[in-house]
């Protein structure tokens, strides 16, 4: 089955109207001891049998019934109609909207979509989207680079793999990176300040950080200013609803995961990495950018604008080379946060909010479980833990439960805690009972 | 119709709804609080459905029509492509769940690497990429990291083509190398003459696209390996034109050491109105250990991840965009060694076949023929009438089909590039044929029409000079 | 098309204005603008920095091009037109009026064309 509607007596007659009268001639422009005899393949399937091998493997992995995992990626509720309507095949089997008379559609959801990110984030200008939170960082970073500032700083309480997506991307630049270390589960001010110099050109928290705290970014945002370099703000997007945003702690560009918007977990990918930025940095986001005009009726109308910026134009002086993003991510993002509304995601960001508080007392509670460090936190916090992690994960999957993500902190072994929504007070009290159970 | 999901909000109109809070409420302190609430629209659930099938409605996917936009093979994407990344066993699990708990995930990496190694002759393959544009940033990292690794740091020109997408000296230019354009021939192929001068012990790669960006085979790639190899340099291939060559020829075979692939166009993943794709890096064994963190490995049935030895780190969060590796598997498991072959076949019967079709009627600026696209320059068109090749394109859009790509490669002037995938019947083929024909005629009969086109979409021409200069990019 | 008569032409299409005391203004011509189209951002070097002949002084955006800028002599940036950044429009509907840059001591360059030459130049 390889999808071909025409039937073999149909491509003897095309080949006759150009001339030919096999297929094979016309590869003869390939040399012929390039030419294969053939792929080391299984042959074909139907789609009956493609489907049970791949329910098969998928039966492989377990679904945990219950989640107290995140540190970068999140099990939200996800209503009906953001999966149908994302699923539209109008939406789905669409390219980039470069003809824009017939992509209005999309182009509006992207419009509304930058709107969205603006509208949580404070910020002035979002791109259309980009791979995924960290590529947005590692991006934020390299967009702020210029020819009298090209080191970018990055506090090492962000999340591992965005630190060494900075790293990646600085590396093949060839430019510096520097990492602040971490004091009482916060970036340490002072040692910020000691980094950040006149060769500067961002500096990059996240709020929350990996350990779940919320960071005085406005601190940060003076400390950052006064060296005359940029701030960048990795946020958590549903902590937005809730949390004072990054314009309001003077960032100059806000960048996150958008996953939590409607995404499933997925084993990490597809996800959203959103860009945001004030006016004055407008032309330095990379990616689609989507403007509103009109056409000659005086009819509203959306295109892809700003494209001086992109690749396809600037070429080798472009500092990015995104093409293919991830709008049918953005979509479902700006559709969930419809269905979700102003106060749906208020309430979505009160409940992580107040039910990782629960879950904190509920597991410090647990002999030798004690929070670690004692700053404010959304939905992310890290305990102690006094036996082997892996005792404790092993006995929270036996009830069909994956534990928090083990993490060692200065030696220590410690568990970073995530709760949503989605996990309830039962859930939450059955987990403190089988951690009192495993440690006895 | 045109009103956005925000000029649709009424205050205290709710859509999805969470069940009441069973915990103690907690307050965010003063100095952590944001000012207001962010203003969400408040909608009812059926006037978010609605608003958001109307927008469907003004969009043009492959479901909906022809879509010969060159360069991105817009294939028919299978559905059950589809429903295989719906199935929860992969939906619903956490990259962070312990390896014992995701085997299956890893297997479906473990298996589609192989395969896509297989398919280009590479002996390793990374599925972390997120887009084509982001497999070319991930290579030329290994391959930067490579030559320092080598202390051949004088390494620093990348060649590219002029007829290379934008994307390639883009990517060049993220990873700190220097862009040395060479030309193309009269044929469109590279010109090995100017290879030759180009090349030398500061070239650290050629980057080729082959099929190249007209439509044809680098019929010289034998030459052109040697030399690029001769110097000390590294072949890289940019897989966007796989398709006309998949199961025929193998990039490995023609001696690139590293290659980028594109399952959204090549291995008919839906490509979302811009996204997400999916961009795989596969490489020969002596840059297996720059690949980056982390890979796949499998020992007595059991998968597991691993950091390769000197690997350039995360290109991104996680292992890729898994969802599209699904359906990617999910479509080579259905085409088989023979449908894989069989599509490219195709795929190149079709571009000839349309482009015979328009020969006389169109100037095709490299004739003879061609692989899975052609390229046709409307110079002459706009020289007599003042047509232009955006004109015609949007005189297209009247005519039922989605315009090709225009004004690219930009070693043609007003050029149009078609590419008709091998998943479209010749009927459809044929009625192409005769609606970029008719808009011909139009340029010499009715050229105001075609000036005035598009008028059966919901818009007409945006202003775009407005949308620059006055920029407007929120609500 | 104009070719304004007191001014000095490179062939890369930028103009230079000599102002006295050593100083000069850089803009792009006539011909250069239409070629571009409605021009939509401009992004200049700054203040203080030395540009050399033929040295890039930033890039022209239009709608779906973006050209590069050369300096058609060497010198001292002493002002930027910030008027024209302001509204970039001008530079299409007043190239000659819409300087981009001014220079002090500026060197020779003995390449550039008087305007009877250049406009021959952009006849060819």
């Amino acid at each position: 089955m390889s999808y071909i509607p025409n039937t073999p007596d149909e491509r003897l007659d095309m080949l006759a109207a150009i001339g030919k009268r096999e297929i094979g001639e016309l590869f003869e422009c390939i040399p012929s001891s390039l030419r294969l005899d053939e792929l080391k393949l299984p042959g074909a399937k139907t789609e009956f049998e493609v489907i049970d091998k791949l329910s098969e493997i998928a039966g492989k992995n377990t679904v945990f019934k219950t989640c107290f995992r995140g540190a970068g990626a999140y099990r939200h509720f996800i209503p009906s109609a953001v999966k149908r309507l994302a699923a539209r095949e109008e939406f789905v089997t669409a390219y980039t909207p470069y003809q824009a008379e017939m992509s209005q559609g999309v182009l509006q959801t992207i419009f509304e979509y930058q709107s969205v990110i603006c509208r949580l984030t404070g910020m002035d200008v979002s791109n259309a989207g980009v791979y995924d939170g960290a590529h947005a960082a590692a991006e934020a970073a390299a967009m702020f680079k210029d020819r009298k500032r090209s080191k970018t700083v990055v506090s090492s309480a962000v999340r591992p793999m965005t630190l060494e997506t900075i790293r990646t991307y600085c590396a093949s630049a060839g430019s510096e990176l520097a990492v602040v270390p971490t004091k009482d589960g916060v970036t340490d001010l002072e040692a910020l300040a000691k980094a950040v110099d006149d060769k500067t050109a961002s500096v990059y928290i996240e709020q929350p950080n990996y350990f779940g705290i919320v960071e005085d970014a406005e601190k940060t945002a003076d400390v950052v200013h006064a060296a005359g370099a940029k701030l960048v703000v990795g946020c958590e997007p549903i902590s937005l609803a809730l949390l004072k945003t990054p314009a309001e702690s003077g960032a100059d560009a806000a960048v996150g995961e958008g996953q939590p918007l409607g995404m499933p977990l997925s084993f990490g990918g597809p996800y959203l990495g959103f860009m945001a930025v004030k006016s004055a940095d407008m032309r330095k986001l990379p990616g689609r950018i989507v403007g509103k005009t009109s056409d000659s009726k005086g009819r509203d109308a959306y295109v892809l604008t700003l494209q001086a910026r992109e690749q396809h134009i600037r070429r080798e002086k472009s500092s990015s080379s995104i093409c293919s993003n991830e709008a049918l991510c953005a979509l479902t993002a700006v559709i969930y946060c419809a269905a979700m509304g102003k106060e749906g995601l208020c309430d979505v960001a009160d409940h992580c909010l107040s039910k990782a508080r629960y879950a904190a007392e509920k597991i410090a509670a647990v002999k030798g479980f004690s929070l670690r460090f004692n700053g404010f936190f959304f939905n992310e916090f890290v305990t102690r833990c006094p036996v082997r992690s892996s005792v404790i994960m092993d006995a929270l999957e036996k009830e069909g439960i994956l534990g928090g993500l083990p993490v060692v902190i200065d030696g220590e072994e410690c568990i970073l805690w995530c709760v949503t929504e989605v996990n309830t007070r039962d859930e939450i009290d059955n987990l403190s009972n089988i951690l009192q159970e495993a440690v006895k | 119709m045109s009103e956005l999901i925000f000029d649709k909000s009424k205050a205290g109109r709710r859509c999805a709804v969470i069940p009441c809070r069973d915990v103690a409420a907690v307050c965010v302190p003063e100095r952590y609080r944001r000012e207001v609430k962010a203003e969400l629209p408040e909608v009812s659930e059926i006037d978010l459905v609605r608003h958001y099938t109307n927008l469907s409605r003004k969009s043009y996917g492959v479901d909906n029509g022809f879509y010969p936009l060159g360069s991105c093979t817009m294939k028919y994407n299978p559905k059950i492509n589809e429903d295989a990344a719906e199935l929860k066993g992969f939906t619903d699990i956490h990259p962070l769940q312990p390896e014992s708990a995701v085997q299956g995930c890893l297997e479906v990496m473990h298996t589609l690497s192989e395969y896509l190694c297989e398919i280009t002759g590479m002996e390793a393959m990374t599925l972390q990429p997120a887009a084509g544009a982001h497999g070319e940033f991930t290579a030329l990292s290994m391959i930067k990291a490579y030559l320092l690794d080598r202390g051949e740091t004088s390494r620093t020109k990348l060649i590219v083509p002029d007829s290379a997408h934008g994307t390639n000296p883009a990517s060049a230019n993220m990873c700190g190398f220097t862009v040395v354009n060479i030309p193309s021939t009269a044929d469109g192929i590279v010109d090995i003459d100017a290879l030759k001068n180009a090349v030398g012990g500061d070239t650290a790669a050629l980057m080729l696209t082959n099929p190249n960006t007209v439509g044809k085979f680098e019929k010289n790639i034998e030459i052109i390996e040697k030399t690029v190899h001769d110097a000390g340099g590294l072949l890289y291939y940019d897989g966007a034109n796989l398709n006309a060559v998949m199961g025929v020829a193998r990039p490995g075979d023609m001696g690139f050491d590293a290659v980028h692939l594109n399952l959204h166009k090549t291995f008919a993943t839906p490509h979302g109105g811009g996204g997400p794709g999916s961009g795989p890096v596969g490489c020969k064994a002596f840059l297996a250990k720059y690949l980056p963190n982390p890979v796949v490995k499998s020992e007595n049935g059991i998968f597991s991840f691993e950091r390769p030895e000197k690997s350039i780190g995360m290109s991104k969060s996680f292992f890729g965009n898994f969802l599209v590796c699904v359906k990617a598997l999910a479509y080579i498991m259905t085409l088989g060694a023979e449908g894989i072959r069989e599509a490219a076949e195709n795929a190149v019967l079709n571009a000839n076949y349309l482009q015979e079709s328009l020969r006389g009627t169109y100037d095709i600026p490299f004739d003879g023929p061609c692989m899975h696209e052609f390229v046709v320059s409307l110079e002459r068109l706009k020289r007599d009438t003042g047509i232009t090749a955006s004109d015609i394109a949007k005189g297209l859009i009247d005519r039922g089909m989605h315009p090709p790509t225009m004004y690219f490669p930009l070693v043609v002037h007003e050029a149009l590039m078609l590419e008709p995938t091998e998943t479209e019947s010749r009927e459809t083929l044929d009625s192409a044929a005769a609606a970029l024909k008719d808009a011909i005629a139009a340029a010499y009969d009715n050229p105001q029409s075609l000036r005035d086109a598009p008028v059966s979409t919901p818009v007409g021409r945006p202003d775009e000079t407005a949308a620059v200069r006055n920029p407007v990019l929120k609500a | 098309m104009s070719v304004q008569k007191d001014l000095f032409y490179a062939q890369s299409h930028e103009w230079v204005k000599y102002i006295g005391g050593g100083k000069a203004l850089v803009g792009v011509s006539d011909h250069a603008q239409e070629e571009m189209g409605d021009v939509a951002f401009i992004n200049l070097c700054e203040v203080g920095d030395v540009v050399d002949v033929g040295g890039g002084i930033g890039d022209i955006e239009s709608i779906k091009a973006v050209s590069d800028i050369y300096s058609p002599v060497g010198g001292t940036v002493t002002k930027i037109n910030d008027e024209l950044l302001d509204d970039p429009s001008a530079l299409n509907s007043d190239p000659y009026g819409s300087w981009l840059i001014e220079l002090e001591n500026v060197s020779e360059n003995s390449k550039l064309m008087d305007a009877a030459a250049y406009e021959a130049f952009i006849a060819e």
